[in-house]
């Protein structure tokens, strides 16, 4: 194997240790630097527990009340922090509950490295009691995944898991390991992988390729940036800062870029998409240069592709080859990590600006202003509306908290006006669109940036889905703030019944608990907002807490979410009622 | 797009699980695999899969963008028909009365370049490596005498174009 992977030894040891498999798991993930874990025990993990007990001065354990809380914990972790989430379960009904958050983790490209038991090898497909195939069913939503059958396996492949998780395009590892493995002896060594011959994550920027770029970005009168999630994965936050104030050129969001520049840097156009802003997708079909930048042109972003910036030249800084030319055909590729091929254009890059292109947007951000944003923000009606309670949660955290979304109209209001300061601060499930997604990832991402305000903002639909998350919340006093914005409806369904579907309301009218006494029963301090003079008090009350803290804000109940590209549209058809 | 026969050549890591990984590729895309083999490589410890689809360019590439993508692949190319060269190869048992009784079948066995692999009282085997058609047609030639079992391989192939696996791999040895 040692042609295979290149290793770094991290630590000179005179003798090794001769441990059991479990003893080394844990181990190993001290070595990676995990000093935090999301999971559940159960029969076939045991031995792993038993350790995780002796070692827990140093690596804090997280029990969360689902496995799938795990997974979604891990990636809140993951995404505040930077680093590598753990989850952990055992074989069976622990191993498939994990699969949802694995399938998250791996369209939004989240660090993660998922360790479930497994029954003991030699009962390995004789449907013992919790056998499943986890490895079959993960193989199409990780990165990579291996079942460990030999203790002396652990160190070599939980190095590969970390190093693959991590690296290039990051994404899930799954790691099983059977029960024999967990409890057999060997002699135990951490080498860390630095390379696997099959697999190449950094590949070198060709410079024709960046010359052709820089000749496109100097003809182009009307140039647009488009970035994505891989402005935060490569670090590349200041480098984007320095090319966007240098070329002068307008920029827009996917979800997953949400944060990577500050909400109110003049240069920040807003959201992309299909519930994005109105001048960003407008002018998608006017700009003569469209630069996207660690972005992978999801439907929900591009909308028809056939009518997608055909006028446009097209740039794509994009680090994962199957990325390149999958959805839109483009003119350059800059095939590197974006910090790099940022680094190279700032380095070329002629100072410019571009008055009447950025008018264009002006013009069209007060249209939107006028028809959307100010009925949103400042309301006339009688019932409050989940814009004005996004925007009190701005004046309240002064613009800097982590807001973690579920999925669904709140997800879109609150990316809509959420306000940023810095990056790594907005958490959501995007690709997937997970609901039940908020509830345990905000508690990762406060583990993961605990000096920060996280705020979860769920609709009532997807926060049932993960409810019982209370209890850890109240277990381990993760100081979240937990804002339902509850319109008793299935909202995002909703809206597309009554826009689609001759507002037939199959199956999205929801006859809700009361989440105050729900909260408070899970020791959660909690209150409830039905009227717009309470809100102010009330948000500043959460904002202000130490503790966990729980607010329902009843918004209006058929409210809908606009601008709005309808599915399979082009981004010009974007409608604005 | 005009849809055509393509032959994927994908070299990798012998890891259990790799195959279903790939095959889980096609399934997400809704696509039937006309042929898939594995075996050694020319290079040891690397195994090669020979994946037969059929499909059109745009789509081939896409796929064969995803296959490479997997940590255990190496390399992963795509190409015609007229760009590899290609057999498959194909059993036939039939029963050992007809061998002789039928003279005739003496005639189809000798022009169409078959080999007979075994005899035993009750039957005997006959072997022929070809493209599809001959196989096929052999096939057909013997079934009116009894064809007891058919079984034809995957397709095997080697490209024209040289494939520089050894090249990737020492580059990965020596950028220490």
């Amino acid at each position: 194997m040692e042609t295979k992977t290149k290793v770094k030894a991290t630590q000179t040891q005179a003798k090794p240790l001769h441990i059991s498999g479990a003893e080394a798991v844990v181990r190993c993930l001290l070595a990676e630097g995990a000093d935090l874990i999301y999971g559940y025990p159960g029969g076939a993990i045991m031995p792993v527990y038993d350790e995780l007990y002796k070692f827990q001065d140093q690596l804090h354990h997280v029990l969360t009340r689902h496995e799938q809380g795990a997974t979604h914990a891990a990636q809140g972790f993951a995404r505040t922090s930077g680093k590598v989430g753990v989850a952990i379960a055992t074989s069976g009904p622990g191993a498939t509950n994990l699969v949802t958050g694995i399938a998250d983790a791996q369209i939004d490209s989240t660090p993660m490295v998922c360790i479930t038991g497994q029954v003991a090898s030699h009962l390995l497909g004789s449907d013992a009691f919790q056998e499943t195939d986890i490895i079959g069913i993960s193989t199409p939503v990780t990165k990579w995944n291996y079942q460990i059958t030999k203790a002396s396996e652990i160190p070599e492949i939980m190095a590969k898991a970390f190093y693959i998780a991590r690296s290039g395009r990051p994404g899930p590892v799954l790691i099983d390991i059977t029960k024999d493995a967990q409890f057999d002896t060997f002699d135990f060594t951490y080498e860390k992988c630095t390379g696997i011959r099959s697999y190449a994550p950094y590949p070198k920027l060709s410079s024709t390729d960046l010359e052709q770029a820089l000749e496109l970005i100097d003809q182009a009168e009307k140039p647009f940036v488009v970035w994505g999630q891989g402005v935060i994965l490569g670090n590349a936050e200041e480098e984007f800062k320095t090319f966007l104030e240098t070329s002068g050129i307008p920029a827009a969001w996917t979800i997953l870029g949400l944060s990577a520049l500050s909400t109110d840097h003049p240069s920040n156009r807003g959201m992309v998409g299909m519930h994005g802003n109105y001048a960003p997708n407008l002018l998608t079909n006017e700009c003569d240069l469209l630069i996207a930048i660690g972005m992978r042109f999801d439907d929900r972003v591009t909308g028809d592709l056939n009518t997608y910036a055909k006028q446009a030249k097209i740039i794509h800084l994009e680090l994962d080859p199957a990325e390149i030319n999958k959805n839109v055909t483009v003119d350059v590729t800059l095939h590197a990590d974006c910090k790099i091929s940022l680094q190279e254009l700032n380095k070329r890059i002629k100072p410019k600006t571009y008055p009447d292109w950025i008018a264009r947007f002006d013009a069209l951000d007060k249209i939107e202003y006028d028809k959307v944003i100010k009925s949103d923000l400042l309301p006339k009606k009688e019932g409050l509306t989940m814009g004005e309670s996004v925007e009190m949660i701005n004046k309240h955290s002064k613009n800097d908290a982590v807001i973690v979304t579920d999925v669904g109209q709140h997800q879109m209001v609150a990316c809509r006006y959420a306000k940023f300061s810095q990056s790594k601060s907005n958490v959501t499930s995007g690709g997937l669109g997970t609901m039940g997604f908020a509830l345990p990832a905000a508690i990762g991402a406060k583990m993961g940036a605990p000096h920060r305000e996280v705020v979860a903002v769920i609709g009532d639909g997807g926060y049932q889905m993960t409810i019982q998350e209370l209890g850890t919340i109240y277990q381990q006093q993760i100081a979240v703030k937990i804002v339902v914005l509850n319109n008793d409806f299935l909202g995002m369904v909703r809206q597309w019944q009554q826009l689609f579907f001759d507002k037939r309301y199959a199956s999205t009218e929801m006859v809700n608990p009361d989440f105050v006494t729900i909260a408070q029963g899970f020791r959660i301090k909690a209150k409830r907002v039905k009227k717009r003079e309470e809100l102010d008090a009330a948000v500043k009350e959460m904002m202000a807490s130490k503790e966990p803290y729980f607010l329902e804000v009843c918004v209006e109940k058929e409210d809908n979410v606009f601008p709005m590209i309808p599915s399979g549209a082009s981004v010009s058809d974007i409608r604005l009622e | 797009m005009e849809n055509t026969i393509y032959t994927i050549s994908v070299y990798a890591e012998n890891n259990i699980g790799l195959l279903n990984r790939i095959s889980a590729i096609f399934l997400k895309r809704h696509i039937n695999l006309e042929s898939f083999s594995t075996s050694a490589s020319e290079i040891p410890d690397v195994f090669r899969f020979v994946i037969v689809v059929h499909s059109d360019a745009e789509r081939v590439r896409k796929i064969v963008q995803q296959i490479e993508k997997q940590v255990d692949v190496i390399k992963a190319f795509y190409h015609t028909d007229e760009e590899t060269i290609f057999q498959e190869n194909a059993l036939y048992k039939v029963k050992s009365s007809s061998l002789f009784e039928e003279r005739h079948i003496q005639n189809i066995i000798k022009s169409s370049h078959a080999t007979i692999v075994t005899v035993s009282p009750e039957f005997f085997v006959i072997e022929k490596t070809g493209f599809r058609e001959e196989t096929e047609q052999l096939r057909k030639d013997l079934a009116p005498y009894g064809l007891l079992q058919f079984v034809r391989s995957g397709r095997i192939s080697v490209t024209k174009a040289k494939m520089g696996i050894s090249e990737i791999l020492d580059s990965f040895k020596n950028n220490n």
